[in-house]
């Protein structure tokens, strides 16, 4: 019998090159002839170039050329080009030089003369919302692709209540209202009503988003930094206006992204152009101080919210206004944000209003939860001063007011496929062993005093009707072709593991090709919003069923007998008529042509997938198939973290002491890099609500927060030597496999565990703002609170 | 100051000159320097720049390679660009991530903040070395995180196990307390901090068996 691949742990195939270090990540490829770039990056959020001189640079020894603005392809509007001659944000890049080396290259960079016209900006979004406030962009504040630009400001009477400290009444972009919220409040017998402000902090992925590229004839050669893989030479080829079949795109690691290079990056573009422009191999290495900049960062939240409830503890009400702090590019977090709110806490009556506001601070991009994980790290907390207010057991208010399989959220009544919410909180209450927790909650040692908290955080969790391509070869060996990307989540090997056992493989005989675009990839998703794992299960899934049917006909048609009546084990077919290895039934798969081999596909594939599949057609025995399993709702999973931390009144510093995460995230594939995942994802949810700050100077509109050191991640220190996990388990029953992603629902669950065991440590008191920095904190113990409630960004 | 008047200081300030020159008032290879090492702990480190020759001789993994170095240069950047060891990654440039780490004369030091011209004598030992030159067995470190299936996108990776190497021989029987600080120095911002713990421990334990 063949090893049961669901459910082991198994390393990932490429770690022996990740810890040898043969592994390459895109800026450790190197071309014969090789330039290095360098990128003039604008000292102000706002302006216009004037004049630029390159000359001096240009005579310089070992510069080659420019690249500027108006040789890279641009869109009106609030959209983002690689080069830009208005930049809209410090650190947006205006030009590159190439060099024969990146000194001179910088070197070059510094000699360029520059003329900028300074131009008005903005960096708190509420400002822009103020009557006779700036605009992010000269046209306007808001922008729509039928109508162009507009101002939208909301009233003085708005602001006469925003400056009194309520809760406005304003109109906005979007809003939605379910159930009668008015008299919902009206029968509340608690209601709750706090501002909030959640932080814009940038992604920060350990590896920087340093690409290179090169061009043979008509073909570009691009070696990028990216989440997905197959999905990001489609999107190269669009933003180059080219043919993807004329792009070689190699991403065969990725340092990670967490949203932030989901289809490839903005600046992937520069060396495919540079080197188009110079004809010679292009390095752009990006540092840390520019990857601050170019590297995306979470939208911030400014909020106001209005949260009603029953005598007995559950949500009857929310009243959410979120303006959201969008960069000069845009973002969606928002309108999910209002969604969760609504699944999370199902109160049947709630109105959400919503306005993204464009800013001139760097781009936005989705982060890791985006959306759920801020405001499920601002609202738990809420709840949880809700229990104490009504006299609920704290853990009984998330689990009554967490959702049935029955529910209905957001405007449209959207439904769920399945959700275990209530039952990850029970089995951690268990692994964490809330009742003693709470029995030392509030002690005091010396000046710490002891806070426990609960995050409980849902995400979206995959999509279907990707297509699966996968290929047995006369040497026997199941080939599985991954479009997806590699950024450390291990999917791109886990998500075959399903497939492979179908067909009775032992790992060993499974080679999992991918991170290349010439070794042909079958439609995928891009690798984010937790997608892969239920996608790309149900995808190669549904490719290994369309193998073994054409195995079992091979077999019989070899070996006589009927089809239904072969089955596979450990590299062999057997059935009535004997017995097989399956390196032979690819050569007679060969043999007989057609659908056997590829050289036939089906209809329903999507046309990206065909040109891959007719490079390996006539190879072996082909699986391939669109995953047409079908589904009814979404796809969430959950996490509920437990914290428990000590807060020291002397020095604001909060010790996370322990952390334990459980999932609802179905069929576990992989036990060890689940668990990774919900820790990982805990800790960066931990990061934003604690320890990284993104300070701005409201002066001149520049970050001062630029590195690692200032915007620190956390690190060794700040999490505790053990940390416990656990998993529910319950298949999902509409799907092949039963598996839902985890990436994203880890982050608000950390986020929200420790600033409700914040709050518990503060004897039941919100500061409602994330990050909880030590001073902050000090300031709020003492009474004297840092900042005025909506203030975003200050240094 | 309201923000008009900081748009006309701006104004006045990068109207008709060089964004930067204001800034970095020096020769073009100080200012390149400063691009490349904004506010590093290197600007300035132009010690080296007139009393060295630039072709030099380092002992990497063992063996002795001649190689060109600028006088400001790092040995990060001499070990990925120069001498093709790209396992040596750069995170930060400048001391904060520890993705650079590799170990000179056997103590775990950053690559990104060290001149290549500080380590001329001294033995360099980067990932590429830890495998059996002949054989190409791993080291215990790595066979751990092999056992344990540790990092996500494993880009910290390379720094880590230098550190986990230093770590094993300085104290061969730590506890998971001290092993959390021996590696507290490298950042993980997978935070895949629980398998590489295990890892350490793990290989701690394998190194003590041989
Ligand atoms: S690159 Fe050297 S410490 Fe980060
Ligand atoms: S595994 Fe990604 S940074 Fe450590």
């Amino acid at each position: 019998m063949a090893e049961r691949l669901v459910g082991a742990d198994i390393a990932p195939p490429d770690l022996h090159a990740k810890i040898t270090g043969r592994a390459r990540y895109a800026e450790d490829f190197r071309a014969p002839g090789m330039v290095f770039a360098k990128l003039l990056l604008s000292p102000m959020p706002h302006a216009r170039v004037r004049r630029v001189d390159a000359s001096r640079a240009l005579a310089m020894e070992g510069v080659i050329d420019i690249l500027r603005a108006d040789e890279v392809p641009s869109r009106d509007g609030p959209r983002e080009a690689c080069l830009t001659d208005t930049p809209r944000y410090e650190g947006e890049p205006i030009l590159a030089v190439a060099a024969v080396d990146e000194e001179t290259a910088a070197a070059a960079i510094e000699a360029i003369e520059i003329d900028f016209e300074p131009l008005p900006f903005v960096i708190d979004p509420l400002e822009s919302l103020r009557p006779g406030g700036p605009n992010a962009y000269v046209d306007g504040n808001q922008f729509s692709g039928q109508d162009g630009w507009s101002d939208f400001k909301w009233t003085n009477t708005d602001f006469a209540k925003v400056d009194a400290g309520e809760m406005p009444d304003p109109s906005c972009p979007v809003e939605w209202t379910k159930g009668d919220p008015e008299s919902a409040f009206a029968e509340s017998a608690l209601v709750l009503e706090e501002t909030i402000v959640h932080q814009s902090l940038t992604h920060h992925p350990m590896e920087p988003r340093s690409n290179m590229a090169y061009w043979e004839g008509e073909t570009l050669h691009a070696f990028v930094s990216t989440q997905s893989s197959q999905q990001t030479k489609f999107a190269l080829a669009g933003a180059l206006q080219i043919d993807p079949e004329n792009i070689n795109l190699v991403s065969e690691y990725c340092g990670g992204g967490f949203g932030s290079k989901i289809a490839g990056t903005t600046v992937m573009q520069i060396p495919a152009l540079f080197s188009r422009k110079i004809n010679r191999p292009v390095m752009l290495r990006i540092t840390r101080y520019e990857e601050n900049y170019v590297g995306r960062a979470r939208p911030g939240f400014q909020t106001w919210l209005k949260m009603g409830f029953l005598q007995d503890g559950k949500c009857n009400a929310i009243d959410l206004i979120i303006v959201q702090e969008s960069g000069p590019y845009g973002a969606g977090d928002f309108n999910t944000a209002g969604m969760i709110a609504d699944l999370t806490y199902t109160p049947q009556n709630m109105r959400f209003r919503g306005v993204s506001m464009y800013t001139n601070t760097p781009p936005k991009a989705a982060q890791r939860g985006p959306g759920g994980a801020q405001i499920i790290s601002m609202m738990e907390p809420i709840l949880e001063k809700a229990g104490r207010e009504l006299g609920v057991d704290r853990f009984e208010i998330h689990r009554m007011n967490a959702p049935r399989g029955d529910v209905q959220f957001g405007p449209r009544n959207a439904t769920l496929t399945s959700v275990h919410a209530v039952e990850a909180l029970d089995q951690g209450r268990e692994m964490f062993d809330w009742d003693a927790k709470l029995a030392i909650s509030g002690k005091r040692n010396g000046s710490k005093v002891t806070g426990v908290g609960i995050g409980l955080s849902p995400y979206t969790a995959g999509s279907r009707g990707r297509d699966g391509m996968m290929i047995i070869r006369p040497d026997g060996k199941l080939y599985v072709h991954q479009g997806i990307g590699n950024l450390g989540t291990h999917s791109i090997a886990d998500t075959a593991r399903p497939a492979a056992e179908l067909l009775g493989y032992n790992w060993k005989d499974v080679e999992i090709v991918w991170g290349n675009s010439a070794r042909a990839y079958p439609r995928s998703t891009v690798q984010a919003g937790s997608q892969t794992t239920t996608a790309h299960t149900r995808a190669n899934h549904a490719a290994a069923t369309d193998a073994l049917r054409k195995i079992r006909e091979v077999a019989a048609a070899a070996l006589g007998g009927s089809a239904s009546s072969y089955s596979v084990d450990s590299g062999r077919v057997s059935g009535p008529g004997g017995t097989m290895t399956l390196g032979r039934i690819a050569e007679r798969a060969i043999a007989m042509g057609g659908e056997y081999s590829g050289e036939v596909l089906p209809d329903d594939v999507h046309a990206q997938t065909v040109p891959a599949a007719q490079i390996l057609a006539g190879e072996g025995l082909m699986g391939i198939a669109r995953d047409n399993y079908g589904g009814e709702g979404n796809i969430y999973s959950w996490v509920a973290g437990f914290a428990m931390v000590e807060l020291d009144e002397e020095t604001g510093m909060v010790e996370l002491k322990e952390y334990v995460g459980v999932t609802d995230c179905g069929t576990v594939i992989h036990p060890r890099s689940l668990g990774a995942q919900v820790f990982g994802g805990s800790i960066q949810g931990m990061g934003m609500a604690m320890t990284q700050r993104w300070v701005f100077d409201p002066q001149w509109g520049v970050p001062f927060a630029n590195r690692f050191y200032t915007a620190r991640p956390p690190g060794f220190l700040d999490i505790p030597a053990d940390l416990k996990w656990g998993a529910v388990g319950i298949p999902d029953p509409q799907d092949p496999v039963g598996a839902k992603g985890i990436g994203e629902p880890p982050v608000g669950a950390g986020a929200a565990a420790l600033t409700s065991a914040i709050a518990d440590a503060m004897g039941g008191r919100c500061v409602c703002r994330t990050p909880l920095t030590p001073d902050v904190l000090l300031a709020e113990i003492e009474g004297r609170p840092m900042y005025g409630r909506l203030e975003q960004h200050v240094g | 100051m309201d923000q008009a008047e900081s748009v006309s200081v701006l104004e006045k300030k990068y109207s008709r000159r060089t964004f930067i020159k204001g800034v970095i008032a020096t020769g073009a290879t100080a200012s390149s320097a400063g691009y490349l090492f904004r506010g590093s702990p290197l600007l300035g480190a132009a010690t080296y720049q007139t009393a060295t020759e630039r072709l030099i001789t380092l002992n990497v993994n063992g063996q002795e390679r001649r190689v060109d170095v600028l006088p400001h240069e790092t040995l990060a950047m001499t070990l990925r660009y120069k001498l093709g060891l790209t396992g040596t990654k750069l995170g930060c440039d400048r001391a904060e991530c520890g993705a650079c780490t590799v170990l000179i004369d056997g103590v775990s030091q950053y690559g990104c903040s060290m001149l290549t011209h500080q380590v001329r004598g001294r033995s360099v030992a980067t990932i590429e070395g830890l495998e059996d030159a002949d054989t190409g067995e791993l080291s215990v470190v790595q066979k751990a995180v092999m056992e344990e299936g540790g990092f996500q996108c494993a880009f910290c990776a390379p720094g880590f196990i230098m550190a986990m190497t230093e770590m094993i021989e300085v104290n061969p029987n730590p506890t998971r307390e001290e092993a959390r600080l021996a590696l507290s120095g490298n950042l993980c911002r997978c935070a895949d901090y629980d398998k590489i713990l295990t890892c350490a421990m793990r290989a701690a334990e394998l190194a003590r068996s041989v």
